[in-house]
């Protein structure tokens, strides 16, 4: 359980890291460092970015499976690593 | 009317048995084929019937109504709560979430993708993954595209006997129109029927002149004006110069009269830079450059003969192939001649002897196209026998760049209007090549089989994108060339700049090596000259090599026509000495020329023996 806590917070404290979101299979956003309309908004497009992309994945290859996603916006870089039940969230600022 | 047949039967013979007998067959009729009967048709021409016998079915189109569908997105707010938990509670949430945490599979999972993140994060942090190297070098778009050239029409004779284009001139605004001068150059070839008309198309169309121009002799050159479009000039067989106004008709507005005019065909005709702009100056055969104004054509306004001597004696003329004229030197001009030379001249000389400044050899042949670079003017291309040559106007042995001797005698050529470095050619054999000498010198860029006869005469529009050729029997082919030959590249002009002189630089370095062994040479044999013994020797030694080189002059005849029996099947780039003689099939003239090139290479060896110099490697020939 602690240690749960200090990997959150290790990936918090890594440079250029804006926010972490965890959310579960419902899109019902569990552990955030967020504000709470920001994470709805991001657990709840991303669920479904995700679920496509997985999809996606599949369907080109059957025994394929998506293991971690980046999407890069003009200003941060999220990224989405999925898993079969939880999705954890990273939003970092990639400044070199 | 009823046909009727009336019998009669007894009435006791009614209902009797029928009493048959046999008989033999009897022939009652035989009718016989009359084939005279026949005479009344005429057979008829096979068709075919087609029969099908198949059940007959029809075709019937069926659409359902269209499922309309439409893609609408749902805003979550805020969902997926399960059923006892209420959203707005905070508490019932916190709980919710706490028990969530509490969860062993969510322990693992957690863990596993923190360390994947984390692993990303740092990656991110490292260096930027999406960096764009390179971005400074602007893509170099190198048209991949292969050069190529297309066929966009063909102009051809209309008339039944087939003279040959010797002479093609674009229209100066908008090159919409070409004009070609149709002409039979072979001695004595033109016969009775044959057309003297010249004819101006329209590039659209392509079956019909759209102007016809009926000269009083075949019609060898003819050249727009390039400051009124109306105008146009041309030079004849017979000697004459004659001008048209599209406008006022197909006859020659006013002809120059045949005292005063040539004797031999007019081979070149250019317009000068004029105020009036009605200035020409006309080259031909028979040794005479005569410049005109066309508003009186009654006598040329000035005369030059091309004596290499200077002294302006017509029986030592050499006799001009084409003339050159750059419109930002007014003052020089030059003239390419029959026997292979290059003169140079100046308009503005006081004294005939002073006209002709200075002349360059190097060709075995009649120099068929001669035109200065537009962007580099000190340096002009010459075509003639097999090669096409550049030189510069600094270095009159010999020209600083040339081409390999080919299979087929070159009869035209002319540098492409927007880039320095590209410049085309045309061959007997049929074929237009495109060199580009930045980026092949040995081969053409593009070699392309126009059609099967020769070809006689080339012109690239003034946007360097068109280019028309004539044929000898009167076809003029235009051509588009791929954009990548026609646009300017980056670094050309400043490359070309180079090439050219670091050509002449090495050129010059040889004529100076030259002069110095030539200038050796003469000491050393003014030398020998005071002592007797010395120059008996030398007398000897001279004889000698006259009948060394005469024996192996023939020697090499003789071994040349046995490889070329030879190398029929193959074909071999035969090296002499380091210089690239390309001896593929040559004809006879092709062979003799050869010869004499090694004669006087081995006579220059013999020389160079003698006084013991080095022997470098790229020599030059001193023709002498």
């Amino acid at each position: 359980m602690a240690e749960v806590e200090e990997t959150l917070k290790r990936i918090q404290t890594h440079k250029g890291v804006i926010g972490t979101i965890v959310v579960n299979a419902e899109g019902i956003p569990i552990r955030t460092t967020l504000d709470n309309s920001t994470t709805v908004q991001y657990a709840g497009l991303l669920h479904q970015l995700t679920m496509k992309a997985r999809s996606t994945v599949r369907d080109l290859d059957p025994q394929n499976d998506l293991t971690f996603l980046r999407i890069r916006p003009k200003k941060h870089e999220i990224m989405v690593a999925p898993d079969k039940e939880y999705l954890l969230i990273v939003i970092q600022n990639p400044s070199e | 009317m009823e046909i009727v047949h009336v019998y009669t039967k007894k009435r006791n013979e009614f209902g009797r048995q029928c009493n048959f007998s046999d008989r033999p067959a009897e022939l009652h009729v035989d009718i016989l084929p009359d084939p005279s009967l026949a005479s009344n048709f005429i057979e008829r021409d096979p068709c075919d019937i087609p029969i099908q016998c198949t059940q007959e079915m029809s075709e019937h189109e069926v659409n359902t109504e269209r499922f309309e569908s439409d893609t609408r997105g749902i805003n979550h707010v805020e969902g997926g709560w399960p059923k006892d938990v209420n959203p707005q509670e905070m508490e019932q949430t916190i709980r919710f979430r706490k028990k969530v945490e509490k969860d062993e599979h969510y322990f693992s999972t957690i863990m596993q993708l923190g360390s994947n993140m984390e692993h990303c994060i740092k990656q991110n942090n490292a260096i930027n993954i999406y960096q764009e190297y390179f971005e400074e070098e602007e893509v170099v778009e190198e048209s991949e595209e292969q050069p190529s050239a297309k066929t966009i029409n063909v102009f051809r004779d209309p008339n039944e006997i087939k003279r040959t284009a010797t002479c093609l001139s674009w229209h100066p605004d908008g090159s919409c129109k070409l004009a070609v001068a149709y002409s039979s150059l072979g001695f004595q070839n033109i016969s009775p029927d044959m057309s003297y008309d010249s004819y101006i198309w329209d590039i659209e169309n392509p079956n019909k002149p759209e102007m016809t121009l009926k000269p009083v002799s075949l019609l060898v050159c003819l050249e727009y004006n390039p400051k009124d479009s109306h105008i146009l000039v041309g030079g004849s067989y017979n000697g004459q110069i004659a001008y048209w106004d599209t406008r006022k008709g197909s006859q020659p507005v006013e002809m120059s009269t045949i005292e005063h005019s040539h004797r031999d065909p007019v081979y070149k005709v250019i317009w000068l830079q004029s105020k009036t702009g009605t200035d020409t100056f006309s080259a031909s055969t028979d040794g005479q450059v005569l410049w005109w104004d066309i508003r009186k054509m009654s006598e040329p306004t000035e005369r030059l003969v091309l004596d290499p001597n200077k002294k302006g004696n017509l029986d030592n003329a050499l006799g001009a192939i084409s003339l050159e004229f750059e419109t930002t030197m007014p003052t020089k001009f030059m003239v390419g001649t029959e026997q292979g030379l290059v003169v140079s001249c100046n308009r503005k000389a006081k004294t005939p002897a002073e006209k002709i400044v200075c002349t360059y050899s190097g060709h075995h042949g009649p120099i068929y196209a001669l035109q200065r670079n537009p962007f580099f003017p000190k340096n002009f291309l010459t075509v003639a026998d097999w090669t096409a040559r550049i030189w510069s106007e600094d270095i009159k042995e010999s020209s600083i760049m040339w081409t390999k001797y080919h299979m087929a005698y070159l009869s035209d050529g002319c540098w492409s209007p927007v880039r320095p470095s590209v410049f085309f050619t045309v061959k007997m054999d049929g074929t237009l090549d495109v060199w580009d000498f930045l980026f092949k010198q040995n081969d053409p860029t593009l070699s392309l089989k126009v059609c099967d006869e020769a070809l006689y005469s080339l012109r690239v529009q003034d946007n360097g994108r068109f280019l028309a050729c004539g044929s000898q029997l009167g076809t003029a082919t235009l051509l588009e060339i791929s954009p990548g030959l026609c646009t300017l590249q980056r670094n050309e002009k400043a490359l070309a700049t180079a090439m050219f002189e670091r050509e002449t630089k090495r050129e010059k370095i040889l004529e100076a090596r030259h002069r110095e062994m030539r200038l050796k040479e003469r000491s050393r044999s003014e030398q020998s000259k005071d002592e007797d013994t010395k120059e008996g020797d030398g007398e000897e030694s001279v004889e000698e090599l006259a009948t060394r080189t005469e024996a192996e002059f023939y020697e090499i005849v003789e071994a040349e026509l046995k490889k070329r029996a030879k190398e029929q099947e193959k074909k071999r780039p035969v090296l002499w000495s380091g210089i690239d003689l390309e001896v593929e099939d040559p004809s006879w003239s092709g062979v003799v020329c050869q010869s004499i090139i090694e004669l006087s290479l081995l006579s220059l060896h013999a020389i160079s023996t003698l006084s013991s110099l080095i022997w470098y490697p790229s020599c030059r020939l001193i023709l002498t």
